[in-house]
């Protein structure tokens, strides 16, 4: 086998998977075994998320997690559930064929699970099931039998209840034990017949079946409500529209505080050096770049949140199935809302969790317009302009202004992406209908363990893009305002005389028409590394052109200098903007090949090209 | 009959498929509906598509037209 090893020395330690349904509470177990030290990578060649963590085990031995995607068979429909298979059977390239394998099984749907976990018992991995949910089950009145089971399948079974972290030092126990048997040869692998695995699990389930339970009835009658014909979107809609204003009021307080220590540093630094370029790079260059874009760490940290507390409960496949049917009449697939949620944080994980859409038209369509969900990482320029030029005044109630704009925005998008996801539906990605078929999970409390993890993850994400990506452009786009300096005398501003301000001159006929002005033409380029590159690029161009004693922030300084009809323009750029370089190298991944993401690049600029001039044309003639 | 008829809160069980590509028919039997397997429709969506159905322990949201392929007998 020429399986690329790209496994650090490290990571050579036994290799357990964790394999499971989609809702067998597989993630909460992994998080709970694993707390905030996993890792997130990917596997080469696919974007499918790789989630591993090291464990020591009680004896002191260590071994790595690695929590495979979840499946309902290992016959797979979708790239990440090819994932699973491909390294259950040891041939998923830059992965190792696991030593053994911890099975999760929801206690409440037993038959169903056991089919699966029959089937990958047949591998011939040395195996741990952990028999999960075990609250859930109680309250239902259902009582089995875990040592009959674990006789019938002759493996050791557990009983967890991973939301609150019990029988997790019996699962490593048994672990333990299983790492140590010598993993055999692999069997000659077809999968089972389902029909046949579907008989045995349902006998297997009546036989340690000690009493039936009852159907959940919270769950019964919480349905009742949330998808009620009539009541069921009107909630979904209050869930988004309170998503969206709590964005926007309960950042406020933790973005003020980050602004008060950047402004504190920037004082710092001012007071320690001498006025020179090596201060005008810390403060204008770094300070007010990365600055500008981390006072947003509180905004996405509330909108993943938000998403986070929507999956964790169960709540985000009934969303999809009340949405499925306006979906249907743009072409698309209830299944198509969840990435498309997603992509309101950020349009990559958005991107990455279509995978789980299995008709390859339904797909390419909501990869396409998944960047029209407008991602956190143009809330910082949404939320600079509308501080500048919205103002902050109560509509109705709690209800500000400055929120419904915001709420106009993303309203903007969604529409946008469904009249693109119509015309595409005719068109260049014409095919037979898509079907929706989806589980949906048994509600539940979401663990606060798995919300942080997650939050934790996230805000790592984040931050190393500010730490990088945003410091590299920042950096750069200083060097080209600061540099050549403007001779002494010369009517023209720093910027304007510099080599950025050249480059803008030559970009600015182009969107003058729009109503951007010179700054804007500057702006616009670098974002396209990152959108909020956007906000730090403002940040940076206006700090450098204004006088050492100006300590007035970006948002005193644009509503100097900037007309209402271009800061309407600049948002509606940037409800449609072609979308980030990153987002781009993941769809291109993703259809593998170029193809896909000039024409995503393509249609984008031409939509963010109209909307912009439509709205600088319509407000200019509007307000005189 | 077939599933789509299914009043709401009627149990039944799935007796077969009507026409259905070997590979949707399997992920269904994966989903729960395996011939003999007790189904009950629980939810329509507004507009009365798709629909929720509780089948063994879970519940499996579909569409009509493809409710419309997997037989059921009271």
């Amino acid at each position: 086998m020429n399986v690329v090893e790209t496994v650090s020395a490290e990571t050579r330690l036994p290799m357990v998977a964790v394999v499971g349904h989609p809702n067998a509470g597989k993630t909460s177990l992994f998080n709970a075994l694993s707390g905030a030290r996993q890792k997130v990578g990917n596997y080469p060649g696919v974007t499918v998320e790789r989630k591993s963590a090291e464990l020591a085990l009680p004896s002191g031995g260590r071994v790595e997690l690695v929590d495979l995607p979840g499946c309902y068979g290992l016959v797979p429909r979708s790239p990440d559930e090819a994932v699973t298979r491909d390294t259950l059977l040891g041939r998923q390239a830059g992965e190792r064929r696991p030593d053994a394998v911890l099975i999760v099984l929801d206690a409440t749907n037993l038959a169903a699970h056991l089919r699966f976990a029959l089937d990958v018992l047949r591998l011939g991995i040395p195996t741990v099931v952990a028999l999960n949910r075990m609250d859930m089950a109680a309250r239902d009145g259902l009582v089995l039998d875990s040592a009959l089971l674990a006789a019938k399948l002759g493996v050791p079974v557990v009983e967890t209840i991973a939301v609150r972290k019990r029988g997790l030092a019996a699962v490593l126990e048994a672990v333990e034990a299983r790492v140590a048997v010598p993993r055999p040869a692999l069997p000659d692998f077809t999968p089972g017949d389902p029909r046949k695995l579907g008989r045995e699990g349902r006998d297997l389930a009546k036989a340690v079946t000690l009493q039936e339970g009852s159907a959940s009835r919270i769950g019964r009658r919480l349905d009742a409500v949330l998808l009620h014909p009539l009541l069921g979107p009107v909630i979904l809609a209050a869930i988004l529209f309170l998503m969206f204003q709590a964005v926007f009021s309960w950042a406020e307080a933790p973005v003020g505080w980050i602004e008060a220590a950047v402004a504190w540093l920037q004082a710092i630094v001012s007071g320690l050096l001498p006025v020179g370029v090596a201060r005008s790079f810390l403060v204008d260059g770094v300070l007010a770049g990365v600055g500008a874009v981390i006072v947003f760490l509180p905004l996405i940290l509330i909108l993943f949140s938000f998403i986070l507390v929507l999956e964790g409960s169960g709540y985000m496949v009934r969303a999809a199935f009340l949405m499925d049917r306006m979906m249907a009449s743009v072409g698309l697939n209830g299944a198509a809302f969840i990435p498309l949620l997603s992509s309101f944080a950020c349009a990559i994980p958005g991107i990455m969790a279509t995978r789980t859409i299995p008709d390859e038209k339904d797909r390419l369509t909501t990869i396409l317009i998944a960047p029209l969900m407008t991602c956190s990482a143009r809330l910082p320029v949404y939320a600079v302009i509308i501080a500048a030029f919205i103002p902050a005044q109560r509509v109705w109630g709690p209800v500000g202004l400055q929120g419904l704009v915001l709420f106009a925005l993303y309203l903007a998008g969604i529409v946008g992406a469904m009249v693109a996801a119509l015309i595409l539906r005719r068109t260049v990605t014409k095919g037979p209908a898509p079907t929706f078929l989806m589980e949906m999970p048994s509600y539940q409390v979401p663990a606060l363990r798995d919300i942080l993890v997650g939050l934790w993850l996230r805000a790592g994400a984040f931050l190393k893009r500010a730490g990088t990506i945003i410091l590299m452009v920042t950096v750069t786009l200083w060097v080209l305002a600061s540099f050549p300096k403007v001779p002494e005398g010369d009517g023209r501003t720093q910027v304007e005389y510099s080599i950025a301000g050249r480059i803008g001159n030559a970009i600015e006929p182009l969107v003058r028409p729009i109503g951007f002005n010179h700054e804007i033409a500057m702006s616009i380029l670098p974002a396209m590394a990152a959108r909020e590159v956007a906000v730090a690029a403002l940040a940076t161009i206006y700090a450098i052109d204004a006088s050492d004693d100006d300590t007035s922030g970006l948002i005193e300084r644009l509503q100097g200098s900037w007309p209402l009809p271009t800061a309407l323009a600049f948002l509606a750029w940037f409800v449609f903007a072609p979308q980030c370089l990153s987002t781009l190298a993941v769809v291109r991944r993703e259809t593998g090949g170029w193809k896909w993401p000039l024409f995503m690049f393509g249609y984008l600029f031409a939509l963010a090209y109209v909307a912009a001039g439509i709205t600088f044309w319509v407000s200019s003639a509007l307000l005189g | 009959m077939t599933l789509d008829d299914l009043p709401i809160s009627v149990p039944a069980r799935v007796a077969g498929f009507g026409p259905l590509a070997a590979d949707v028919a399997d992920r269904l039997v994966e989903l729960g509906f395996d011939e003999g397997a007790e189904v009950e429709t629980l939810h329509r969506a507004p507009l009365g598509d798709p629909i929720a159905v509780r089948v063994d322990g879970a519940t499996v949201a579909l569409r009509l037209a493809l409710a419309r392929a997997i037989l059921v007998t009271p």
